[in-house]
């Protein structure tokens, strides 16, 4: 601080709190309208303050009913489905990063150069850009409706690679000409050496990875198209395909919660790591 | 920059590229030749019958009254949500620089929307402003203002609006708090010494010292408004109530999967992929002079 205005202070505080009221706002309602039935909610004024029947609708949300509405299936297996999508993009990336920009920064071989601009121009080109052709592709591989149509597509971009680049171009020199003295190999430099001091760097990318696989939208409406393999994003699309009337919007507000939940935990409990890899990444 | 040291191998170091040069191939490269090649062809409705047009479907995009009026919407909905997006975070960030005490659970509080994906936003968003049943279109009307973003395509932009700078907070206050919190105390403190205020050290100390992360996130925010928000577009108003919230991404969907205009889907796709590259040339032009301060 580098003066004393308490009246500044004040006025700080002030605006932080409505800034965090009016960014928490939607998140209390969902909340609140995931605790009434679905009848108190359609008249309106809808209840402001929470009701009893937490678990009623939550249990609903997560293994369905035997009410044959059309919004009736369970959120449990489209979360296991998101959880899966989001492990194996974040896994998938980080592998074929660590070991594409491995290879670019240590090592010396022919057409170095254009296999970089191969790789980076990738970076520029997001999934929504060319989704007709990448569906196609897809669908003649045979791979609409499994884990790998919804996962390998979005595998294809060179974020992580991009990072971990230039991460390894700041470890210095000595620890490779140290390591070959006691000779040590590529690839036990690699795992012995490297992979410890990239520690911070994988973390941050973890997150990072795990959000944009668990949130993505058009890719998974496009390449899933049974039930069963739905993950929660599109689940909950079709959920309010019903209209204002027809939706159970108690249970909708609930899978909305249940949807931002592992996202949000890992955001908030790897703050720190996820703050400075969002920082460098994008530098 | 190389590195001085490397290590030798004729076989090791085309075994770790082959992973991901196997995805990109397939999966980008593939594609975008595609998209390349359809956009000078012409398909009918059932896949069976394709000639080459030349540039016929670029022709047609650009004799395309609703494609440009599509270009119009999506200039209007990205300058809205960049400039919202970027004041309210700075807004947020330049007050959370100052804050001491409870720092840390205004910041948890705040990152929060970066978390929820665009769909769900969306989905939040809807509820609130639902004609029949939402509580802000409820109290809206207790003020005399009728909201039915189902029927008046204002509203229908104001919705997908918000919920696009809602959904973008964080990210803008992340990169400002952590841009606010690299200027060097020591300046704050030599202006202050010298009688500045904290309004007049802002726009002269804190400010200038801001523009590239400013400019940073302009590009960001901008290539987001074009892209990410597809989602948020579907799930709240499917481009309608008529075409007015029908944004570029949203057009390619439709027409491609929709309409099944698999050349004119094709021929949009390149039009936005020549938009994104010249965004990110641009990025990197300027914000390589970001290494200055």
């Amino acid at each position: 601080m580098v003066e004393r205005r308490p009246l500044m202070d004040l006025l700080a505080h002030a605006v932080m709190l409505m800034g965090v009221l009016i960014v928490a706002f939607p998140l209390y309602l969902a909340f609140v309208a995931s605790t009434h039935t679905a009848q108190d909610i359609v008249q309106a004024p809808m209840p402001l303050l929470p009701g009893s029947h937490f678990w009623e609708t939550y249990k609903a949300a997560l293994f369905g009913r035997d009410v044959s509405v059309a919004s009736g299936a369970p959120v449990a297996r489209m979360m296991w489905v998101s959880l899966v999508t989001a492990l194996v993009i974040t896994f998938g990336k980080i592998t074929i990063s660590l070991l594409s920009a491995f290879a670019i920064v240590y090592f010396r071989f022919p057409l170095k150069n254009f296999f970089f601009w191969m790789i980076f121009i990738t970076l520029m080109l997001p999934v929504e850009v060319r989704i007709g052709p990448t569906y196609q592709v897809v669908s003649d591989l045979g791979m609409l409706n499994t884990y790998a149509g919804l996962t390998i597509p979005l595998i294809a971009s060179a974020t992580a690679t991009f990072l971990f680049r230039q991460f390894f171009l700041t470890v210095p020199d000595e620890l490779v000409e140290a390591a070959r003295m006691d000779g040590a190999g590529p690839m036990r430099f690699l795992w012995d050496i490297l992979l410890p001091l990239s520690k911070t760097s994988i973390a941050a990318l973890f997150v990072i990875q795990f959000i944009y696989g668990w949130n993505q939208y058009l890719w998974p409406l496009l390449a899933t198209t049974s039930e069963d393999m739905y993950p929660v994003v599109i689940g909950i699309k079709r959920m309010i395909a019903g209209g204002d009337a027809g939706n159970e919007w108690n249970v909708v507000m609930a899978t909305a919660l249940l949807a931002m939940l592992p996202p949000a935990i890992v955001v908030v409990l790897m703050q720190k790591w996820f703050v400075k890899g969002l920082v460098d990444t994008e530098k | 920059m190389e590195k001085r040291v490397l290590f030798r191998s004729t076989w090791l170091p085309w075994l770790l590229l082959a992973p991901q040069l196997l995805v990109v191939l397939v999966f980008f490269f593939w594609p975008a030749s595609q998209a390349l090649v359809q956009s000078l062809q012409l398909q009918d409705t059932f896949g069976s019958h394709t000639e080459w047009v030349g540039l016929d479907n670029f022709r047609r995009l650009f004799n395309d009254p609703l494609y440009a009026a599509s270009f119009q919407t999506t200039a209007f909905f990205s300058v809205l949500v960049a400039g919202l997006g970027i004041s309210l975070s700075l807004l947020l960030a330049v007050f959370a620089d100052r804050i001491i005490k409870g720092a840390l659970a205004y910041k948890s509080l705040l990152i929060l929307p970066y978390a929820v994906a665009p769909a769900v936003a969306a989905v939040l968003w809807v509820f609130m402003f639902s004609p029949s049943l939402g509580v802000v279109s409820y109290f809206l009307g207790k003020l005399a203002y009728d909201w039915n973003h189902l029927l008046n395509g204002g509203q229908a932009m104001a919705l997908i609006i918000m919920t696009a700078v809602w959904k973008q907070i964080s990210y803008n206050f992340l990169f400002f708090l952590a841009g606010l919190q690299s200027i060097p105390k020591s300046l704050i403190e030599a202006a202050a010494i010298d009688g500045a205020r904290p309004w007049r050290r802002f726009w002269t100390i804190q400010f200038p010292l801001l523009s590239p992360t400013t400019f940073f996130l302009l590009v960001i925010n901008v290539v987001y408004a074009f892209f990410d928000t597809f989602a948020i577009v579907d799930a709240a108003t499917m481009g309608g109530p008529g075409r007015e919230t029908s944004i570029l991404v949203y057009k390619v969907y439709y027409d491609g999967f929709k309409a099944m205009d698999m050349g004119g889907s094709a021929a949009q796709s390149v039009v936005l992929m020549a938009i994104v590259i010249s965004l990110t040339v641009i990025q990197f032009r300027y914000v390589e002079k970001k290494v200055q301060y």
